[in-house]
């Protein structure tokens, strides 16, 4: 069926980033990363920390302003003109631990003009949850609240994904049903970043690999070789 | 489409239901409101005839201190769990975050006065001998004043060290003008010698609140969104 | 200049000594205060400095505020000349219609309604032309820095001189008051740039320095008002001033005024100079 290492028939760039630059006092996170990447492919960021995988992705998701370099998404310069095309997550939930998973995802709903609870339904179930669950999202367990979270990110049917750390502290299980998630996503048109320290959990479903060290991005692999060397 | 007015009524719908469903937070407040109120008490006791000229000037600065503590705390929430970046992300206009919040804080601040005050009648014996209606628009203007600019304040600290100092250190000199116009008002009405009038001050106090709405307004995209 | 500086910094010396042999020496003995009332010529010229500054201060944090956008920068830049042609306008039709004329407040020309704005809008594009936008920051610090200190000699300086004179250390009049809270807005603006992490300090500052502007003024007019239903003392002196003693007052200004430019020169230089080694670090390749 669909190699997914074989290139998107239609890969032409949905996001270029030029030289960019992010310096925080005197501790530069970014120093000069230069990449493009076509879209409808899954990629995972790796590296040690402090190598800038962070920083890189809130970038894209207009969190972090450029020192110096600009970010190209879908043809804008300016990633708040076009967040309704992305959808981000990062380790810490992004939700309300008072409210159920069905509360907040109805909420967050609203900030995009989604007035529609089929679709927070649906989407939860998508994840794996049950949307009927009263309980708080507090209560959940990190597993749950990882996958509620990946939902709220997901609401709005965008056509990028940006994960900060989405397994950590994750059970296996959960990681994996995630993983596989993404990779359906992605076979349907989705493009997808993830920044992990758990590289194994992408091998056979990342299209690609993006290598980075000290703010730079060092290498671009299509498989997980690299780390042997490295 | 996401209308703004839209996204300001559902994040206030959820600040109150979260609010509610925590009411440690709330419930904490009250009696810190009500500790206020009785230490002012020990520290300036005057009879009948003079409490009703500072009475206006405790009161004041009473709602003050309690409102610095609840502005601190409703912002608190968004810091858990990172969820303003979640927001930041969204289409949702800043704005109507800013409108919410302070909306929250308003109505949570006016339960503190509305708390505070009878007490501040019993403890000092008060009784209003001008027209009482007029102490409604001084209140609410007061109010606003208070809570409009502490809820910029109280986003601005955020990002700071020391989070929890940093927003009195903002608000107080700000507020001043708002502060001596309350304290007057409240005075001049509690007093009600006829030969004064609150009117002025009034007029005052709804200029700096229109002012400062508006520059609150105007800056707090930059504000929400500087990292 | 940082050629220029030692010899300067030589000049000024010179020059404030030669001040102050004017304000101790030169100037007429004040008929009712006396010999006390001399510390006026460090008192007024301070202040005069702490404003200017404060002024630029303001300027610089709404360019910072609106130059990173090209299209509010637009707006701001008409919105400034605007200002300047409608003042122009008003002081004509003001000082040539006799109604509006006896309208106006006792002591105000109107032309000093149409200079006030020329100079405003004059100063705002100086600023523009000489700074880019992190430079307007640099400029931002250093002149609430440096205007803090002014600032502190004109609070301190001010009751030194009423004690003896008026009996009374402080008072709560417009003046006072409105530098008071002057003071307590930029000592909370100097607070806020060092609590707040390196990122987001120039929008945070340069806002509180937007609401600060708003704020000032409402102070002075609100304490004006209240001063009017409770009369207090008055202090600080108005009305007409010997020439003689205007001529020191303002050598004293001058010799103030470029003191101050050294002070802030430095300083500006040290922020610069601060952020272009943060950057070079920052960039070293390991």
């Amino acid at each position: 069926m669909n190699d997914p290492q074989a290139p998107h028939p239609q890969a032409d760039a949905i996001i270029t980033v030029t030289n960019l630059v992010k310096q925080f006092g005197r501790f530069a996170a970014l120093r000069g990363v230069t990449a493009s990447f076509p879209s409808g492919r899954l990629y995972g960021i790796l590296g040690d920390n402090g190598a800038g995988k962070t920083t890189l992705l809130r970038m894209l998701a207009g969190l972090v302003t450029p020192t110096r370099g600009t970010v190209t998404i879908l043809g804008s310069i300016q990633p708040r003109k076009i967040c309704r095309e992305f959808g981000y997550m990062a380790h810490p939930s992004l939700l309300y631990d008072e409210m159920s998973g069905m509360e907040n995802l109805r909420y967050f709903a609203r900030l995009y003009g989604l007035h529609d609870d089929q679709r927070c339904v649906e989407i939860i179930s998508a994840v794996g949850l049950d949307p009927t669950l009263v309980r708080p999202v507090g209560q959940y367990s990190q597993g749950m609240r990882q996958r509620m979270s990946l939902a709220r990110a997901l609401l709005h049917d965008p056509k990028i994904l940006l994960l900060d750390e989405p397994f950590s502290n994750v059970d296996i299980r959960s990681a994996r049903e995630m993983v596989k998630l993404l990779g359906h996503m992605r076979d349907g048109g989705k493009t997808i970043f993830v920044v992990t320290h758990q590289a194994s959990l992408l091998d056979g479903t990342a299209s690609e690999f993006i290598w980075m060290d000290s703010g730079q991005i060092i290498n671009r692999t299509p498989d997980l070789k690299f780390m042997e060397t490295a | 489409m996401s209308a703004p007015p839209g996204v300001t009524l559902e994040t206030l719908r959820k600040d109150i239901r979260l609010e509610w469903r925590s009411k440690d937070a709330i419930n904490s407040m009250l009696f810190f409101a009500l500790l206020v109120v009785v230490v002012f008490s020990f520290s300036f006791d005057p009879n009948a005839e003079e409490s009703r000229l500072i009475a206006g000037g405790l009161v004041w600065v009473a709602f003050l201190f309690a409102a610095v503590v609840a502005l601190n705390q409703t912002w608190a929430r968004e810091l858990r769990n990172q969820v303003l970046d979640a927001y930041r992300v969204s289409p949702a206009p800043a704005n109507s975050l800013f409108l919410a919040k302070a909306m929250g804080n308003f109505i949570f601040v006016s339960v503190l006065e509305a708390v505070m005050v009878p007490l501040f009648v019993v403890f000092y014996k008060l009784r209003v001998l001008g027209p009482a209606w007029q102490l409604v628009p001084v209140t609410v203007l007061g109010t606003w004043a208070i809570v409009v600019n502490g809820t910029f304040f109280a986003a601005m600290s955020l990002r700071t060290r020391s989070r929890e100092i940093m927003l009195p250190l903002l608000l107080f000199p700000i507020t001043i003008p708002a502060l001596i116009s309350t304290v007057e008002a409240t005075t001049v009405i509690l007093v009600g010698d006829p030969a004064t009038s609150a009117k002025f001050w009034i007029v005052l106090l709804a200029t700096y609140d229109v002012m400062f709405t508006i520059a609150c307004l105007a800056l707090f995209e930059t504000v929400l969104h500087a990292e | 200049m940082r050629k220029a500086f030692p010899i300067l910094g030589v000049l000024t010396a010179i020059f404030l000594s030669y001040a102050l042999y004017l304000a101790l020496v030169v100037a007429p003995r004040e008929q009712t205060m006396g010999d006390v009332q001399r510390i006026f010529y460090y008192h007024v010229p301070s202040a005069w400095t702490a404003f200017l500054l404060f002024f630029i201060n303001f300027l610089a944090s709404v360019q910072y505020l609106v130059r990173r956008n090209p299209s509010t920068d637009k707006v701001a830049n008409w919105i400034l000349i605007t200002v300047a042609v409608v003042t122009c306008i008003a002081s004509v039709v003001i000082a040539l219609v006799p109604s509006l004329k006896e309208a106006m407040p006792k002591d105000v020309e109107p032309s000093a309604i149409g200079t006030t704005g020329v100079i405003i809008a004059a100063a705002y594009f100086v600023i523009r032309k000489f700074f880019s936008v992190e430079a307007v920051d640099a400029l931002a610090v250093t002149t609430a820095e440096v205007g803090v200190v002014f600032c502190t000699v004109v609070l301190v300086t001010g009751p030194l001189w009423a004690r003896p004179v008026w009996g009374i250390w402080w008072t709560w009049d417009v003046r006072l008051t409105s530098t008071l809270v002057l003071w307590l807005i930029y000592v909370s603006y100097l607070i806020l740039r060092r609590y707040s992490s390196s990122g987001q300090t120039p929008v945070m500052a340069a806002s509180l320095a937007v609401f600060g502007a708003l704020d000032v003024p409402l102070v002075y007019f609100s304490i004006w008002i209240f001063r009017t239903q409770h009369p207090q003392p008055v202090v600080g002196g108005g009305g007409s001033i010997d020439p003689r003693m205007l001529h020191v007052l303002l050598m004293n200004w001058l010799a103030f005024l470029c003191f101050a430019y050294l002070v802030c020169w430095s300083r500006y230089r040290l922020e610069i100079m601060k952020r272009e080694v943060e950057e070079a670090q920052a960039l070293q390749s390991l």
